[in-house]
C-alpha cells in the first residue's frame, strides 16, 4: 500500500518496473530503492530487529539502519540489503524481512508489549530452567528476532578478483576527494580514485550546484591518466597501504556474467576523503517511519527529486540543518519549524526557530508520522508534521584510517574523534578529517530513555545503556557486548557516539575518556562470494593428477582424495563392496602379485659430494655405508625429536642418491632438506632436486612379483633392498626393491609421461598370473598386518622413534636433527604413548576407538588403524598406548561410543604377518 | 598482507613468501641439549623488533632475514641469508 507519489515536478520519467513486497512501483533510472519506495509513497519498509517497530528510510547512504530488504530472488536472493545502497534496475523484486504475516500486521509485535522482558542482557536473566527446556525457547527465540533469511541455492553469481598497484589512491569522490584525485593526476601520479556511490560527487550530490564541475574534474582526472572506479567500496585498511575495494558491477538479485570484482591495491598514499556520517539526535520514538536524517532529506529532494513529507519538523542542535529546511522549502513542502537544542541559533532563519529544547518526541506509527512534541522553555508545544529531519552532528568516517592502526584525536568543537597519527603512508581530508559543522557541547538525551533508540538496527534504547551502566558494564567494550550496541551489520555508524556521550555522562567523563571500540573491516557487509573470487565452486584447490590418471580411471576406481592428489582405492567388480574390493586385492597380493600406482610419494634426489652428510643430518638412520645399488627405510626427526616422516633412501651413484618419503609430507619434506641444507648446514656440497612429480611410481608386489619383473626385463632382479635400472617396455626403468606390503615387492620408477607403456606391460603381465591392480584400502591391510606405520596415523608428530619401536635404527653417532632433543626427562616418561598391536575377541575394532580398561573409563590410548587380517577375516589394529610396550597381554575394551561400538581386545606384538620377512629376504 | 622486499626479487606480496622461524629458535646441530630447549621452548619474543628467517617458496627460493616490528608489522630490513 502506497501513499500519493512524492515526486517532486520535473525530472526524467520513472520508466523501471520494480516491486516491493509484491506490489508494482515505477522509479526514475538513478534512483536507489530508497528513494524510488519514497517517491511512491511507501514509508513503512521493514520491522525492527528486537521489538518488531515499524520502520521506514533514515538515511540516504549506507549508514541507513532501518530500511534492510531482501532483493532478488532464487540463486540471487540477497538479504539484509540497505535500500539505500541498491540502485533500481527493471524487474527489481523485493521483499520486506523479519515481519510475519506481513510489514503492515506483523505477529513480532506482541514482542513490543513485552519489552521490558527484553531489554539488553535478557537471555542471561530469563528462561532459566534445564538445558531442555532452553532448547524449546530457542526455536522461538530464533524465529522471532531476525534479519534476512539467507538463500538456500548455490550462489549464482561470479566474483573476480585483481590487483592494482597506483601512487595515490584517493577513496572519495566529493569536492575533497576529487580535488586531490586531480591534483595527484596532474602531477604526474598514477592515481586510483575509488568511489562508493554509482555516481561521482559526494556532498556536491546534495549540495553543490551545478554538477557540471564533477565531469570536468572526472574527464580531467582520465585524461591525466588515473583510473575512476564508480560503484567501488574501500572496504579495509591493511599492513604496508594495501587496500581492499569491492565493485559492484551489477546490483543485487541481477544476473550478469561478473558480479563483483574486489581489488587488492597496493599504494604508495592513502588519501581519505571519506566525509562525515550525520548523526541522529536521541529523543523519543526516533525510529518511527518519517524521522530522517537531514542530510539524507536534502540528498532526496535534490539528488532524487523526492521530497518525504509535505510537512516537516526540523530538530537540529547545529547549523547545517538550516540548509535542509532551504531544500525542502525550494521543493514546495512546508517546514512547519526548526527546534534548536542551543540557546540561541547562530544562523538567521526565514523560519519558525525554537530554541531551548529539552524534550522531543515523535508521533507516529507503522502509517507513517502524525507530529512532534516538544518542550521549550518550560512550554508545551505540538506540530502536525508528516516528516522529521534531525541533525546530531557529523562523524568523520574513520573507519579506513583505524583499520590501518591509526590513533584518533578528539575534538571538542565538533564532538568528534578526527584522524591523528599513523604509521600507514595515509592521509584524511575533507569532512573525514573535521571539516564539519561545529557542535555546542555534548548532544544529550532529549527524551525518555526508555523510547529513545541510540542503536537502532539491534533496537538498543538510552535506557538499555542505563541498565549495563547499572549492573557493572561499565567499559565501552562491556558496554557494546552486553548492549549489542555496535554489532548490528552497521557496525554503529549513526550510533556510536551517542553511545558513548550517554555512557560518558553516566560515568561524570569526557567522551575521549569513555574510549571506542575498534572499527575493523569490511566497511560495510561484503557478501561471501567476493572474498572467494574465482575460487568458489571447488575451484580454489588445485585437483593434481597422477601420471598415470586415464589408466586407473579406465578401471573405474573409487577415488581417494590425498590433500589436492586423487588416489585410487581399490577397484570393485561390479556389485563388490569396498571392502570386499579390498580384501579381493590383498589376498592376490599375499597370493599371486598385484600392482599399485605410488607415484605420489615425495622424491628428491640428492647429489655432490657431500649428499650423504647431508641425508645423515635430515635422517636419523645411517645413510652414508650404503653400497651403490642398496637402499635402506629411514625415518627424520623433527628438532623437538619426534618423528616427522618416514620413507627410503638409495644410493645410485658415487654421489648420487634418491630419498623418498610420505605423500602428504611433500611439501614439507621440501622445506625441510632446503632448511637443512641452506641454514644448518652450508658448508655441505650437495644439491637437491625435488622429482615427486617427475617420476610415477608403480609398486610391483607379490610371491610372483619376481617372475613378472624377470619376464619383462629379461635380466635378474635386484635384490632385496638393491635397486637396478633398465627397460620395461622400452623405456628406462629404475627399479628398487622394497616391500611396504610384506610380499617381495619392487618399486619400479619410470618418467611420468612415458610410464603409460610401462603399467600397460605390468597389468598385462600381472593379470596374466591371476593377479590384479590393488588400491589404497588393499595397501592398508598389506601394510597394518605387517605392523608397519604410516604417516598421519601412527606418526602423529607426538611420537618418538622408541615409542614406534624404531629405536634400534637410530645412528648411535647422533648429528642428526632432533638429536639435542632425545635426552629430555619426558621423552624417557614410562607411560608415553606406544605402539602396540591389537587383536579382538569378537566384532571388529573400530579405527579411532578410544582404549579403555575392562571396568574403566580412564582413556589410555587410541586405535590407529584397523583391518581385517587377509587370510582369516579376522580384526586387528594398530594402537598407541601408554605404556604399551609393557603392556603385551593386556585385555582391554576399543571404545567408539559415537559408533556404539565395544570390543574387547588383546594387546598382541605388531607382526601379525610373518614377523621374520621372510616372504622378501633373499 | 605484508609488502616484502626481496633482495633479489624485488616487492612482493607475502603470500609468496613462508615464514620459518626467528632466528633464535634455529637450532644449531652441534647444539648442547640445553641450549637446543631454549631455542625451541624459551625464545624472546620481544613486542617490538625481531630478526625472522622467511622463504621466498614461490619466487627465488631463497632464505632471507627480515627485520619485522612484530607490533606494527613495518619492515625495517631484508638480506639474504647468510651463514654466520
Amino acid at each position: 500500500m502506497s501513499g500519493a507519489s512524492r515526486r517532486i515536478g520535473g525530472g526524467a520519467a520513472d520508466t523501471l518496473r520494480f516491486t516491493f513486497d509484491g506490489a508494482t512501483y515505477f522509479a526514475r533510472p538513478g534512483d536507489t530503492l530508497a528513494a524510488a519506495l519514497l517517491a511512491n509513497g511507501v514509508t513503512l519498509v521493514a520491522r525492527s530487529f528486537k521489538y518488531h517497530r515499524p520502520r521506514g528510510i533514515m538515511a540516504a547512504g549506507v549508514e541507513e539502519p532501518n530500511a534492510l530488504v531482501t532483493v532478488g530472488t532464487g540463486a540471487r536472493t540477497t538479504p539484509n540489503t540497505r535500500a539505500t545502497d541498491v540502485f533500481v534496475y527493471d524487474g527489481l523484486v523485493a521483499r520486506s524481512q523479519n515481519a510475519w504475516p506481513g510489514l503492515r500486521f506483523d505477529l513480532g509485535t506482541v514482542l513490543g508489549l513485552a519489552a521490558p522482558v527484553f531489554a539488553s542482557g535478557f537471555y542471561y536473566k530469563t528462561f532459566l530452567g534445564p538445558p531442555s527446556l532452553w532448547m524449546f525457547y530457542e526455536k522461538f527465540i530464533r524465529r522471532a528476532a531476525g534479519l534476512g533469511k539467507p538463500p538456500t541455492l548455490a550462489d549464482a553469481d561470479r566474483y573476480e578478483h585483481r590487483a592494482a598497484f597506483c601512487d595515490v589512491l584517493v577513496v572519495g569522490s566529493g569536492p575533497a576527494g576529487l580535488a586531490a584525485a586531480k591534483a595527484a593526476a596532474e602531477a604526474g601520479k598514477r592515481v586510483l580514485l575509488a568511489e562508493q556511490d554509482a555516481v561521482l560527487g559526494g556532498s556536491l550530490l546534495r549540495d553543490g550546484g551545478d554538477l557540471a564541475v564533477v565531469a570536468e574534474t572526472v574527464a580531467a582526472i582520465e585524461a591525466a591518466g588515473g583510473r575512476v572506479l564508480a560503484r567501488t567500496t574501500a572496504s579495509g585498511v591493511w599492513d604496508h597501504a594495501l587496500v581492499t575495494c569491492v565493485e559492484h558491477l551489477i546490483e543485487p538479485g541481477q544476473s550478469g556474467p561478473l558480479a563483483q570484482r574486489l581489488w587488492h591495491v597496493r599504494a604508495r598514499r592513502i588519501v581519505a576523503a571519506t566525509g562525515a556520517i550525520e548523526r541522529p539526535l536521541t529523543f523519543a520514538n526516533n525510529d518511527r517511519p518519517g524521522v530522517m536524517l537531514s542530510q539524507a532529506v536534502r540528498s532526496y529532494a535534490r539528488r532524487f527529486g523526492v521530497l518525504p513529507g509535505q510537512r516537516a519538523v526540523i530538530v537540529t542542535n547545529n547549523d547545517d540543518a538550516y540548509r535542509t529546511a532551504e531544500a525542502i522549502a525550494e521543493a514546495g513542502g512546508t517546514v512547519v519549524a526548526i527546534l534548536d537544542t542551543r540557546g540561541a541559533p547562530s544562523v538567521p532563519s526565514a523560519f519558525n526557530v525554537v530554541t531551548g529544547m529539552t524534550d522531543v518526541s515523535a508521533r507516529g506509527g507503522k502509517h507513517g508520522l502524525s507530529g512532534v512534541d516538544v518542550v521549550a522553555g518550560g512550554r508545551a508545544q505540538r506540530f502536525k508534521a508528516d516528516l522529521l529531519a534531525m541533525s546530531g552532528g557529523f562523524t568523520p568516517a574513520v573507519h579506513l584510517h583505524s583499520h590501518g592502526a591509526g590513533k584518533l584525536d578528539w575534538r571538542a568543537d565538533i564532538q568528534a574523534f578526527v584522524p591523528g597519527e599513523t604509521l600507514q603512508p595515509m592521509t584524511s581530508i575533507g569532512a573525514a578529517a573535521g571539516a564539519v559543522a561545529a557542535l555546542d557541547g555534548v548532544p544529550a538525551t532529549l527524551g525518555k530513555p526508555k523510547a529513545s533508540f541510540v542503536d537502532f538496527q539491534n533496537d538498543v534504547t538510552a535506557a538499555d545503556i542505563d541498565l549495563a551502566w547499572q549492573e557493572g558494564y561499565r567499559s565501552v567494550e562491556h558496554l557494546k557486548r552486553y548492549t549489542t550496541l555496535g554489532m548490528a551489520t552497521d557496525q554503529g555508524k549513526t550510533s556510536n557516539m551517542a553511545a558513548l556521550a550517554r555512557l560518558a555522562g553516566a560515568a561524570g567523563a569526557r567522551i575521549p575518556e569513555a574510549g571506542l571500540t575498534t572499527f575493523r573491516p569490511p566497511y560495510v557487509p561484503l557478501t561471501l562470494g567476493a572474498l572467494a573470487g574465482p575460487d568458489g565452486g571447488g575451484h580454489g584447490a588445485p585437483t593434481r593428477r597422477i601420471a598415470l590418471y586415464d589408466r586407473h580411471a579406465a578401471l573405474n576406481p573409487l577415488w581417494q582424495p590425498l590433500g589436492y592428489w586423487h588416489r585410487p582405492r581399490a577397484y570393485p567388480a561390479p556389485g563388490e563392496t569396498l571392502a570386499q574390493a579390498a580384501l579381493r586385492e590383498a589376498r592376490a597380493v599375499r597370493n599371486a602379485v598385484g600392482i599399485v600406482d605410488v607415484s605420489t610419494l615425495a622424491k628428491f634426489m640428492v647429489t655432490g659430494p657431500d649428499a650423504a652428510a647431508l641425508l645423515e643430518i635430515v635422517c636419523a638412520t645411517g645413510v652414508a655405508k650404503l653400497g651403490i645399488g642398496r637402499g635402506r627405510y629411514t625415518f627424520m626427526l623433527r628438532e623437538d625429536g619426534m618423528v616427522m616422516d618416514d620413507g627410503t633412501v638409495w644410493r645410485l651413484g658415487e654421489h648420487r642418491y634418491l630419498l623418498t618419503s610420505s605423500t602428504g609430507g611433500a611439501q614439507r619434506m621440501e622445506a625441510h632438506l632446503a632448511y637443512a641444507q641452506r641454514v644448518l648446514a652450508p658448508q655441505l656440497r650437495a644439491s637437491i632436486v625435488d622429482t615427486q612429480e617427475h617420476f610415477a611410481g608403480i609398486a610391483l608386489a607379490g610371491p610372483l612379483a619376481r617372475a613378472v619383473l624377470e619376464d619383462l626385463m629379461a635380466s635378474a632382479a635386484p635384490a632385496h633392498m638393491g635397486a637396478s635400472e633398465g627397460p620395461i617396455a622400452g623405456v628406462p626403468v629404475l627399479v628398487l626393491a622394497a616391500s611396504y606390503s610384506g610380499e617381495r615387492a619392487f618399486e619400479i620408477y619410470a618418467a611420468g609421461h612415458d610410464a603409460g607403456p610401462v603399467w600397460d606391460a605390468l597389468e598385462a603381465a600381472v593379470r596374466a598370473r591371476a593377479g590384479c591392480p590393488y588400491g589404497l584400502e588393499a595397501l592398508e591391510f598389506l601394510r597394518i598386518e605387517k605392523g608397519y606405520v604410516v604417516v598421519g596415523g601412527e606418526v602423529d608428530g607426538r611420537t618418538t622413534a622408541h615409542d614406534l619401536g624404531l629405536e634400534k635404527m637410530m645412528r648411535k653417532a647422533g648429528g642428526y636433527i632432533g638429536a639435542s632433543a632425545l635426552e629430555r626427562p619426558t621423552l624417557a616418561a614410562p607411560d608415553r604413548l606406544q605402539l602396540v598391536g591389537l587383536e579382538a575377541e569378537r566384532g571388529d575394532i573400530a579405527e579411532g576407538a578410544m582404549l579403555v580398561p575392562i571396568d574403566g573409563e580412564r582413556v589410555e590410548g587410541h586405535v590407529t588403524a584397523a583391518a581385517m587380517r587377509i587370510d582369516t577375516g579376522a580384526s586387528i589394529a594398530l594402537a598407541l598406548l601408554a605404556g604399551g610396550r609393557m603392556r603385551a597381554g593386556e585385555r582391554l575394551v576399543a571404545s567408539s561410543p559415537t559408533r556404539g561400538k565395544q570390543v574387547r581386545v588383546h594387546v598382541v606384538a605388531l607382526h601379525f604377518y610373518d614377523p621374520q620377512g621372510l616372504r622378501y629376504r633373499d | 598482507m605484508l609488502l616484502i622486499a626481496c633482495p633479489h626479487c624485488g616487492s612482493r606480496a607475502q603470500t609468496e613468501f613462508d615464514y620459518a622461524r626467528t632466528l633464535d629458535a634455529i637450532v644449531p646441530l652441534d647444539a648442547a641439549p640445553e641450549a637446543a630447549m631454549t631455542a625451541l621452548y624459551a625464545r624472546t619474543n620481544p613486542r617490538g623488533e625481531d630478526d625472522e628467517l622467511w622463504r621466498h617458496s614461490q619466487g627465488c627460493r631463497q632464505f632471507l632475514v627480515l627485520r619485522r616490528h612484530r607490533v606494527t608489522h613495518a619492515i625495517l630490513a631484508v638480506r639474504a641469508w647468510e651463514a654466520m
